[in-house]
């Protein structure tokens, strides 16, 4: 189990890496399109590497319900296991 | 239409290629008579017959940044890498050309390969679901076309051409449609390839047509030459923005040359192999001629479309020397370059274009000993190093598998 602050930082990686964005621009209130410039292929490449890292399945229709980096982080701390 | 709006003219140019990351460095590289080609190491290789390839002499990954380049796959990496450079060089941004009048003609010959090969691993390995959702954007024919469109903005039309070796040629001459039916006010043409890999390296060995002289990389290029044995394969792209004259005047643009005419035919003879006279290429070279109401007489240099394979080199031979004659200085570059297929045509063009500029032509690379074939003695090839020479009119022959012939003719301004 992750706490949630190991979450964020998880979640910042996985932006960094995928999207450029700068891991000092994350937190929870960041909407994934509107704030941090997020498109919809890159959305779906994060998701997989979330289920990677954490071990969480993401389904399509969960996906979209997924909207900022806090609901990223709440969905993950819920579903880990 | 009057002539003068179908006047078309080259104010930009960029490449990325086996002899440097860009047109200058190119072509520096091209006249000091350095090699782009270089011996495989890596393991995979071991059991082929052809081990040689021209890679990039500047990775994309300096030129490109990292997160931009993970979504394009390295056939549209380079492709934006020349577009930009281009678009740069003839200061597309600050031209105040509605983007609604900008289009984009890009071909390749082979597409998004190395992406198609290497989700192909992954599905293998890991599943559907871990196959990249960047995959078809990175993987279709047109990806390079539509990156390089998004990067200049433009909005009068994105289009790619396919026609293996000759899409780069075919690009430009689309281009120059465009301008000429008054489609566009500046168009962005030119051709990308990116393909080294096992599987493409495989299939063009099945076929015989790449060389064999692994121990000497640098000699294994030899168009025209008695013992060339096949084509190298190269990887890189190159560029052209192009613009009708009056516009590029009155907007004070630096103009390199003009593009005076095209000629485009098919062979309607065999899917691969080249018909042994050369005929569908000859015809394109006079169509091309003609279009830029010219006559043979005037063409003082023609970049070979030669690739140093058997057949090839002598067929173009003898189209050169049948339709034009032994008067103008021919070279083939893909001595130093290696064969960039459909890149080929768009890099060559940018050659062709340089040599009028500086009144040079740069010799063709390992021409020791010429071929026997009696087109071959009697065409002028410039060989061991660049000829100084007096010319206005230039003509750039491309062929691809398939049967695809063009000739671009460019004349100074």
């Amino acid at each position: 189990m992750s706490s949630t602050a190991e979450i964020q930082t998880g979640v910042a990686e996985i932006l960094e890496e995928v999207a450029g964005v700068a891991p000092a621009d994350v937190s929870p209130e960041k909407s994934f399109t509107d704030d941090l410039d997020v498109d919809s292929l890159s959305m779906v490449e994060i998701a997989t590497a979330v289920e990677d890292k954490f071990g969480v399945a993401i389904p399509d229709d969960e996906l979209g319900n997924i909207k900022t980096v806090g609901d990223a982080i709440s969905y993950i701390e819920k579903n880990q296991g | 239409m009057s002539t003068s709006t179908a006047d078309v003219v080259v104010t930009g140019m960029g490449a990325t290629t086996p002899l440097g990351g860009d047109v200058a460095s190119t072509w520096e590289a091209l006249l000091a008579g350095r090699s782009g080609v270089t011996r495989i190491t890596d393991d995979w290789v071991k059991d082929f017959p052809a081990q040689l390839v021209a890679r990039l002499a500047v990775d994309p990954a300096e030129q490109i940044d990292r997160v931009r380049a993970r979504r394009l796959d390295r056939s549209q990496q380079v492709a934006v890498i020349a577009a930009e450079e281009a678009w740069r060089d003839a200061a597309g941004a600050t031209s105040g050309v509605d983007p609604e009048r900008i289009a984009v003609v890009f071909g390749t010959g082979i597409g998004g390969a190395l992406t198609l090969l290497g989700q192909d691993d992954i599905l293998e390995q890991k599943g559907p679901k871990r196959v990249s959702p960047h995959t078809i954007p990175m993987l279709m024919p047109n990806g390079p076309a539509a990156a390089v469109g998004l990067a200049v903005g433009a909005k009068a039309g994105v289009h790619a051409p396919v026609s293996a070796c000759a899409s780069g040629a075919e690009a430009i001459r689309w281009g120059m449609d465009l301008l000429r039916f008054d489609r566009a006010d500046m168009v962005l043409v030119g051709g990308t390839e990116a393909c080294v890999h096992p599987l493409p390296m495989a299939g063009f060995a099945a076929m015989r047509a790449m060389s064999t002289r692994n121990d000497e990389p640098g000699r294994a290029s030899r168009p025209f030459d008695k013992g060339r044995d096949g084509f190298v394969l190269a990887e890189g792209a190159a560029a052209l923005v192009l613009e009708r004259a009056d516009a590029a005047k009155a907007r004070g643009a630096r103009v390199y040359a003009r593009l005076a005419g095209a000629g485009a035919t098919s062979d309607g003879y065999d899917l691969v192999a080249p018909h042994p006279e050369g005929a569908g290429g000859a015809r394109a070279m006079a169509a091309a001629i003609k279009d830029a109401g010219l006559t043979a007489a005037d063409i003082g240099h023609v970049n070979a479309h030669a690739t140093s394979t058997p057949m090839g080199d002598t067929a173009e031979a003898t189209a050169i020397h049948g339709t034009i004659g032994d008067h103008p200085l021919v070279t083939a570059t893909k001595g130093q370059t290696g064969h960039l297929l459909g890149a080929a045509g768009a890099l060559e063009s940018v050659f062709t274009i340089l040599a009028l500029r500086d009144q040079i032509v740069p010799a063709t690379a390992n021409l020791d000993d010429p071929d026997d074939h009696v087109a071959v003695q009697s065409l002028d090839i410039v060989r061991r190093e660049p000829r100084r020479a007096s010319f206005s009119a230039a003509l750039n022959d491309s062929f691809g598998f398939g049967g695809h012939n063009m000739a671009l003719v460019f004349t100074t301004v």
